[in-house]
């Protein structure tokens, strides 16, 4: 029952064949068993969940048939949640109560959804590795010895190792995707704009994107259903009607133009990913999609383009922890000089210090040009490239991560920790839908393939994933360390 | 040899909308501290800026008003700095696409010229809030309600010679935005404030180094501090100094600008795009909705009124500064049917009263109507000018209908010829001596009995009736 899709418990639910009462305990006590191995969550919400587990049978009673109800999900701690605790993996926040919802919270609540509690991520969302949270590193289910990725690294683990069936993430470089391919599950990022960032703490504004992790593209599209969708609240999300996700996932690949691009396959990529992404790819060929080559001429300027953009909107957004109104302040501050210097010295980490100075810096001035104007000129020429090539295909795809999950502790250098994201840093750049979907195993460690669509092309490249998963099962593949009985 | 001043204004309007630039949050002044604070003006995490539509229809409004260019994409950025009533750390502010582009506002001057001063640009951002270090010991206060207000910040070319004309400058601005409704522009409540740059030179040489002079919040201080910074660099350069470009308090005890301490100046703002804000695109449709919406304003104002009223440009020039003064002077010339009495009695008795009782035009104990009707009485010879002045101070006291207060003390003027003569007769009688004089051809002591006359009836005689008889009766 732990490893059950979303899909699959919803009709379970339906069918009477438990309750959510049940169903939200049994993750409960799978919590309580695994967390402390794995340091998936930073919060467990026990009490309000069984309530909501309890509220939402009584619906179920009532004739409601929404497919989320009843459904636990865990979100990343990086939405802020009415009256819980919401760290964003930061000791300045350790204590932050809000008082008030995330869009994205409130969405999922209202269609059903029973919230488990809050997961670990990187300070801020500033990683790969979810090795820069606070509250301390998260194990791989495939191997605790390893990294879940980041800065989503607890919604991942949480869902590959079964202590929730579907949850939430951010995606500002790849947060969503890469710890999906590190923990072999699905993990969706829409196009900008598509979900609300209201109650989503910033990272980098302009980046920064809400997602699903879950196991199938089926559920990623169920979530998104409830999540996608205009908020006067959030300016910069659209007006545009949200697509039928699920109702799309029934098209054929025959005919689908796949975009094949070259500098995804570049040095860097370990053999095994490779071999199994050009595997993967075959298999969208022989269910009658063809595979083109194509250029991103630009692609290699995007990392270092996203660490002057994600840093200096970074360094601004993060100003407002001063420890004047909220959150951590330091003890016994002198004056208002020692009181932010202390305050933010001791409250953020490491990460988040080096991008609040690399950000300053990139915005002072007589750097300004030199650095953040040109690094919206890159990014304007790297939404370029994917606009011609999306004149000559439907969809993009290529390896989510150059390699499988590393050890704990294994890139020390954060330049060698930053080139993690090379090839899902220019999808948020240019604003675009990009998913990852498990696609094969390294060293028993699983991969992603990611799929890119075009602006707002949600619906079509979440059933390519899902017409994908119909043709392989790698996305039902357990963590053996964590299978537990299903 | 003489020194010319070069001074620009950089002049904060509060825009008087009922909610926050960003956020639904009240903007009325004098609430409890904190009170009209929500979670985006207190910088919670995760919450997000949306514009309010009332406040760029405001910026567009002064931006049309004063003939300039309004910024079809106007962008938003951060300012960013540290301050305790800054909660997001940064203001959200516009650097290099403001909503108002370069226009021009002509100012009135005392001695009755006019001068056109050029207006770089206007732009929209959000105000800080209040520190406050007197009430607590060891400690400051922190008060949110005014962060978030919407401000237009109008930034006018160098082209002001004097401070007096740095006033005339904020006097006008001051007026159309409340011709436009925009705000109400009070200096004392902090809704209008002025930084001001000054220089000098000498005529004709290149610019001198300015020095900026932050948060004036007067008129008299405008002029004091710009005064007081003119003969500070008089003196300094004249004893073969240099002025450092530097940013200076104007300290209105000691009528003294002083230079700000190292932290009150921030000095790298890092300004970039607010991406938490679409770029603001403006149609031609709203800029001429808009343009229709436009009331008429001070200068167009103050043409009418000379050309329909025949006023001349200095009375005009008065009534027309404040719109509910405009307002008030129009119904009352309407209804008694006599624009130069009307304009006489507004700027003169009624503004009188007005600045005795310490009271705006709004408030006026005398309406516009009870105005009027005195002076149609004035005009049908009711009542002289002399016991019209009775009259009003019984409306200002709270007396309503003219007419009563006429009957009800008996003040209605005295024409009969009879009655008159009788009149005149007694004075003659009584001051026999200066009669006589008059009859010698003294004509100065005309006004004396005619004074007389006018005392012996307790004002009511109709002087030019009295005065023309005395003249008749006493020819040399």
């Amino acid at each position: 029952m732990l490893h059950l899709t979303v899909t699959e418990l919803s009709a379970a639910l339906s069918r009477g064949e438990f309750s959510s009462v049940e169903l939200t305990r049994m993750f409960l006590d799978r919590i309580n068993l695994l967390n402390p191995a794995l340091n998936a969550y930073i919060t467990v919400c026990e009490e309000s969940a069984l309530a909501a587990a309890a509220a939402a049978d009584q619906a179920r009673v009532r004739g409601d048939v929404r497919p989320l109800l009843g459904i636990p999900v865990a979100h990343k701690d990086i939405f802020c949640t009415r009256g819980l605790r919401t760290t964003c993996g930061s000791r300045i926040l350790r204590d932050f109560l809000p008082p008030y919802d995330a869009c994205v919270v409130e969405k999922l609540r209202q269609a059903g959804a029973v919230m488990l509690g809050k997961t670990n991520m990187d300070e801020f969302a500033m990683g790969s590795s979810n090795e820069t949270s606070f509250f301390g590193k998260v194990g791989n289910p495939f191997d605790t010895g390893r990294v879940p990725g980041g800065s989503s690294g607890g919604s991942a683990a949480a869902v590959a190792a079964g202590l929730c069936p579907m949850a939430t993430g951010t995606d500002t470089g790849g947060s969503i995707r890469q710890p999906a391919s590190f923990c072999g599950i699905t993990g969706f990022k829409p196009s900008y704009g598509r979900v609300s960032r209201w109650g989503m703490i910033a990272f980098a504004s302009s980046l920064d994107q809400a997602g699903t992790l879950t196991k199938t593209a089926a559920d990623a599209a169920l979530m998104m259903q409830a999540m996608a969708g205009l908020d006067p609240r959030d300016s910069t999300s659209v007006d545009r009607p949200v697509e039928d996700y699920t109702g799309e996932l029934g098209s054929s690949l025959a005919g689908l133009r796949v975009g094949v691009p070259r500098p995804h396959f570049a040095e860097g990529l370990s053999p095994g990913v490779e071999q199994g992404v050009r595997e993967a790819l075959a298999e969208l060929e022989r269910a009658g999609a063809s595979l083109i080559d194509i250029d991103l001429p630009n692609n290699h300027l995007s990392v270092p383009a996203y660490y002057v953009v994600a840093p200096a909107e970074a360094s601004a957004n993060l100003s407002r922890y001063d420890g004047v109104r909220y959150g951590y302040r330091c003890e016994e501050p002198a004056d208002l000089e020692d009181l932010y210097t202390r305050t933010r010295s001791e409250g953020f980490g490491d990460e988040v210090k080096r991008r609040i100075l690399v950000g300053t810096y990139a915005l002072s001035a007589g750097y300004y040009d030199a650095y953040y104007r040109k690094a919206q000129r890159i990014r304007r020429l790297i939404r370029q490239d994917f606009i011609s090539a999306f004149e000559q295909v439907d969809v993009i795809a290529g390896p989510t991560s150059p390699h499988v999950a590393f050890p704990h502790g294994a890139k020390a250098d954060p330049v060698e920790m930053y080139l993690e994201d090379i090839f899902t840093i220019a999808v948020n750049l240019a604003g675009l839908p990009g998913i990852s979907i498990p696609a094969g195993f390294e060293e028993g460690m699983p991969f992603g393939l990611q799929i890119i669509g075009p602006d707002f092309g949600e619906a079509r490249i979440l059933n390519v994933a899902r017409q994908f998963q119909q043709l392989t099962d790698w996305h039902k593949r357990l963590p053996v360390s964590t299978a537990g009985e299903s | 040899m003489e020194w010319e001043a070069v001074i620009g204004l950089e002049v904060h309007v509060q825009l008087s909308t009922r909610s926050k630039l960003f956020s639904g949050t009240s903007t009325a002044f004098g609430a409890d501290p904190n009170s009209q604070a929500n979670i985006y003006d207190l910088a919670m995490p995760g919450t997000l800026p949306v514009l309010n539509g009332e406040a760029l229809r405001m910026a567009v409004r002064f931006g049309l008003a004063i003939d300039a260019e309004i910024g079809r994409h106007s962008v938003f950025d951060r300012k960013n700095y540290f301050y305790p009533d800054l909660p997001k750390g940064y203001q959200t502010s516009q650097l290099d696409y403001p909503i108002v582009g370069r226009g021009s506002i002509v100012i009135n001057l005392e001695d009755g010229s006019e001068k056109r001063i050029g207006v770089t640009r206007a732009h929209m951002e959000e105000d800080a809030g209040k520190s406050l270090h007197e009430e607590f010991a060891d400690a400051s206060g922190i008060d949110l309600n005014r962060a978030g207000t919407p401000l237009l910040e109008i930034v006018s070319d160098p082209d002001l010679r004097s401070a007096r004309e740095a006033v005339a400058y904020l006097k006008k601005m001051h007026s159309i935005v409340r011709y436009l409704g925009i705000s109400d522009g009070d200096m004392s409540q902090g809704s209008m404030r002025c930084d001001a740059n000054v220089s000098i030179r000498r005529p004709g040489a290149e610019l001198g180094t300015r020095t900026e002079i932050k948060n004036v919040n007067s008129f008299r201080f405008v002029e004091k501090a710009i005064n007081f910074e003119i003969r500070r660099q008089q003196d300094v350069l004249e004893d073969g100094g240099t002025i450092i470009q530097e940013t200076r308090l104007y300290d209105s005890v000691r009528d003294v600008t002083r230079p700000m301490r190292g932290k009150e100046v921030a000095n790298d703002y890092r300004y970039f795009p607010e991406p938490d804000l679409l770029p603001v695109e403006i149609g031609e449709d709203l800029i001429e909705q808009i343009r229709a919406e436009l009331p008429e304003l001070p200068d167009a104002r103050k043409q009418r009124f000379a050309s329909e009223y025949g006023l001349s440009g200095y009375d005009a020039g008065v009534l027309i500064a404040a719109r509910e003064m405009a307002d008030y002077f129009e119904r009352v010339a309407k209804r008694c049917g006599d624009a130069k009495l009307a304009a006489n009695w507004v700027s003169v008795e009624l503004q009188a009263l007005l600045n005795r009782e310490n009271l705006d035009i709004v408030a006026s104990p005398v309406s516009a109507d009870s105005l009027a009707d005195l002076i149609s009485r004035i005009r049908d010879k009711t009542i002289s000018g002399k016991i019209a002045k009775t009259v009003f101070e019984q409306l200002a006291a709270g007396s309503e209908n003219v007419d009563e207060i006429i009957e009800r003390q008996g003040l209605r003027q005295v024409t009969d010829e009879g009655e008159i003569e009788k009149l005149v007769d007694r004075v003659i009688a009584e001051n026999a001596a200066q009669a006589q004089q008059l009859r010698d051809g003294k004509q100065q002591v005309l006004g004396y009995l005619v004074g007389q006359a006018m005392k012996l009836s307790r004002g009511k005689a109709n002087p030019a009736q009295v005065n023309q008889l005395l003249r008749d009766k006493l020819k040399p």
